[in-house]
């Protein structure tokens, strides 16, 4: 095998990594607003929430397109295997992001109480379906795909197990701590307060799951064992655990402290980020486990060097771009602050 | 035999999600256009209509965007959902483009949209209006790659296959996205999407006209600019669409001779062929039937000479023929719809000359009606040219058969049911609240939304002193 060959699936797991990550990181916050409209009912309070997103939100989702696009074109064995077998979860998070997308604009268009009320529900129940199949698509990536000559070989509700299902419900859960911590950052008020005591037991619940899935998961196949308990690799991955404890530690003090705005945000974007280093850490080298490794999953040298060459220059610059959006519209969410 | 297959159910459910997906983007590749043109009209002229027309449009892109963006979604898993033999063959190929879309176009429009639609306030007017520059350059840069990725599917060029796999590896780039039917293509759907957004503007001010005449007042300024500036629009755009139709179909003969024959519901190839207007054409008995011909005109429209050769469909195998049947028709639905367009234009011209443009009420209700028209020639003109490629997907190469996901029926119909119900209640909805906001008349200090929602809470409206700047930030619902 060549370098090229060798090197360059290594590179584009590394971006199709970051680019999940991003998309969890920029995204996660936003569904877990909408799964908040679960315990704040007030229209008023719903109305800020939704304008702490309501300039960033499409370019969080594009984090998601830009997944399955590259996807598409440097792991097109993955794609075309990954696809098939999570067919029912990653419909069902399709349309329920269509229907919180358009809740965005729908719910202010509304022009009766009771319409208003449907697109509320609409944002609610399409974040908190959109997180839940994020969940399960995860879960059942991990537990593994069957795949006989570059095709999906099994039924249609493989992916339907209780660890699938619990991934589900334990990235829902997460998102709405995240979108929890996003106010505290963003808001001020009554809102931020009970945003700040809403985190609190989210975030006992996403530790001890955290915990569950971290246990559970070299169970289902025995490779992922291996990545954590073979000396000397231990050494390299200890600290990983290491440092979801010590979050713990952080945002509990900050949370508690209502001076504090930022940290508690930034811990729990921590642990999404340390979980999603843990999940590489077992998986690798695999795209589909068990069957697909990066490499068997990969296109020819000469696609992944097209798009590399683009992707090194334009990522940074989305990145610039980005954050300059944010920047624009720094700052507290308040009363004074119409976006709609 | 006479059951419905998975393969015609997987056909049919991206059909609908890309056909309603389609509208939207063709909608913001157009409006987002016109309002940086709107938007720089404004500043160069300090003119307050010009302010109000681009508050009023903005309002309506933030819906068609967000529109856009969701049904678009769908759009880049679907390819691996229902067609996963398809991905894996042609990824290394179409995937990198879908690629550089995301990463030169969607995110430079979701990146700069906020700015645009709620940034007035904050970044200053020339911060903004670069940024409604950007979100309509990013329209156009994504069209281009999307064009680029299906023009390669009609017109395959600098790959190898693996044997191996059967992939298609690429060798050639540049010659990969300048195919040779893809500057024909970007030309027609380009021109396309100003004619959709030329003929829903014009419609808009034609419906506002008609109105101020019923109820006996003046309309205001913003109604008739629009109505102007549409009208404009459409006797510059339409002749040339017309044109640039004409050259993508000499480049189909060329590279598509089978299509052609379809289109034309030819059946033997000929010299001096008539065209036929109208008539049936019959997969089964080889034959157009009803037919209505004018002598030589088939000729004359293709291979402009009066000799020249016109393919039939027996040339081609029976496996290897694209249905004559529908696309026979839905590419006359697109021609004629394209030649009213122009008589529209032509209509205004006229009227303009009399001076008698404003006034005369059968311009208008010719406009009102011809609203849609821009939409339904576009889809009826995707039909065609995407009908028209079967049995391929990678034309000549790859067969649609050989493309579909091993998915079962069953599976497929519950999804199609899902997909189907979803997409009337959100995009019927959209529809209404944009015919909504349509139907409310632009008036002099257009505000934003908060003058036309009564439902609105207290705590979001702006305060006096806030001014026309909130009415920016406001212009996003």
């Amino acid at each position: 095998m060549g370098t090229a060959a060798h090197l360059l699936p290594v590179v584009w797991a590394c971006i199709a990594a970051f680019t999940v990550l991003a998309y969890i990181v920029l995204d996660g916050f936003d569904l877990g607003l909408g799964i908040l409209f679960m315990v704040e009912h007030e229209s008023h309070d719903r109305d800020v929430m939704v304008n702490t997103v309501a300039p960033v939100w499409d370019g969080n989702e594009t984090w998601l397109v830009l997944g399955g696009a590259c996807l598409y074109g440097v792991f097109p064995l993955a794609y075309g295997t990954i696809l098939p077998a999570l067919y029912p979860p990653i419909v069902a998070m399709l349309l329920a992001l269509i229907f919180r997308g358009v809740a965005f604009e729908f719910r202010f268009k509304a022009h009766t109480r009771e319409l208003r009320r449907l697109w509320d529900f609409s944002f609610f129940a399409g974040s908190l379906v959109a997180a839940a199949m994020q969940g399960i698509i995860l879960g059942a990536l991990i537990q593994g795909i069957k795949v006989e000559h570059d095709q999906y070989a099994g039924g249609w509700f493989d992916w339907l197990t209780p660890f699938s299902l619990f991934c589900g419900f334990a990235v829902s859960i997460g998102y709405a701590l995240l979108g929890a911590c996003w106010l505290v950052w963003r808001t001020q008020g009554e809102l931020q307060v009970r945003s700040r005591r809403y985190a609190k037991p989210l975030a006992v619940i996403v530790i001890t799951m955290i915990v569950v899935v971290s246990l559970w998961t070299p169970e289902l196949q025995r490779q992922y064992l291996r990545h954590w308990y073979v000396w000397p690799r231990m050494i390299y991955v200890a600290p990983v655990p290491v440092l979801v404890a010590g979050l713990v530690v952080i945002f509990w003090r900050s949370i508690t402290d209502e001076t504090v705005h930022l940290t508690p945000l930034l811990c729990v974007l921590g642990w999404f980020f340390l979980c999603f280093t843990g999940l590489g850490i077992s998986i690798w080298p695999w795209i589909v486990p068990p069957a697909i490794d990066i490499w068997q999953a990969s296109s020819p040298p000469s696609s992944q060097l097209f798009l590399l060459v683009g992707a090194v220059i334009l990522i940074p610059v989305v990145l610039g771009y980005t954050a300059y959006a944010y920047w624009v519209f720094r700052g507290k969410i308040s009363d004074e602050t119409h976006y709609h | 035999m006479n059951g419905i297959t998975a393969l015609e159910l997987a056909r049919y459910q991206f059909a609908f999600t890309v056909a309603f997906h389609i509208l939207f983007p063709s909608f913001s590749i157009g409006l987002a256009a016109y309002l940086a043109v709107l938007e720089g009209l404004w500043l160069k002229t300090g003119k307050q209509v010009f302010l109000d027309l681009f508050q009023y449009w903005l309002k309506i892109f933030a819906i068609g965007f967000s529109m856009g963006v969701v049904s678009g979604i769908v759009m880049s898993y679907e390819f691996g959902t229902n067609w996963s033999q398809f991905s894996e063959k042609a990824g290394p190929v179409l995937g990198p483009m879908l690629a550089y879309e995301v990463m030169t176009a969607f995110f430079l429009e979701a990146g700069f949209l906020g700015v645009m639609l709620f940034g007035m306030q904050r970044v200053g007017r020339g911060l903004h209006f670069t940024a409604t520059c950007l979100v309509s350059i990013g329209t156009l840069i994504s069209m281009s790659w999307i064009l680029a990725s299906n023009s390669w599917m009609q017109t395959p060029q600098g790959y190898a296959i693996d044997p191996g796999t059967g992939r298609f590896m690429p060798t050639d780039w540049l010659k990969i996205i300048f195919n040779p039917s893809f500057p024909f293509r970007l030309v027609h759907m380009g021109l396309a999407a100003f004619l959709c957004v030329a003929l829903v503007v014009g419609a808009t001010g034609a419906f506002h006209l008609l109105r101020s005449a019923r109820l006996g007042k003046t309309p205001t300024d913003a109604v008739r600019v629009m109505f102007s500036m549409a009208m404009w629009m459409l006797i510059a755009v339409a002749p040339l669409q017309i044109l640039a139709g004409d050259t993508q179909g000499l480049n189909t003969l060329e590279y598509q001779p089978a299509k052609i024959a379809a289109i034309e519901g030819d059946w033997t190839t000929r010299g001096r062929a008539p065209e036929i207007l109208f008539g049936i054409p019959n997969m089964q008995t080889e034959r157009t039937d009803y037919a209505v011909e004018v002598p030589l005109l088939g000729s004359l429209i293709l291979t402009h000479s009066l000799d020249g050769k016109v393919p039939g469909l027996k040339d081609v195998p029976r496996a290897d023929r694209p249905n004559s049947t529908v696309i026979f028709f839905t590419f006359r639905i697109m021609v004629g719809l394209g030649m009213l367009m122009f008589a529209l234009g032509a209509f205004g011209l006229l009227l303009r000359w009399r001076g008698t443009f404003y006034e005369n009420a059968w311009l208008q209700r010719f406009a009102l009606a011809m609203g849609p028209a821009g939409f339904i020639a576009l889809l009826c003109g995707w039909v065609t040219t995407e009908v028209g490629r079967q049995p391929y997907t990678v034309y000549g190469v790859l067969r649609t058969v050989d493309s579909v996901s091993p998915i079962a029926l069953p599976g497929i119909a519950t999804s199609m049911v899902a997909f189907v119900i979803v997409y009337f209640i959100v995009f019927g909805a959209g529809v209404a609240i944009l015919l909504r906001m349509m139907g409310a008349e632009p008036h002099y200090g257009e505000t934003g939304p908060d003058v036309h929602d009564p439902t609105r809470t207290a705590g979001t409206h702006p305060g006096p002193a806030q001014g026309s700047a909130v009415g920016h930030a406001g212009g996003a619902q």
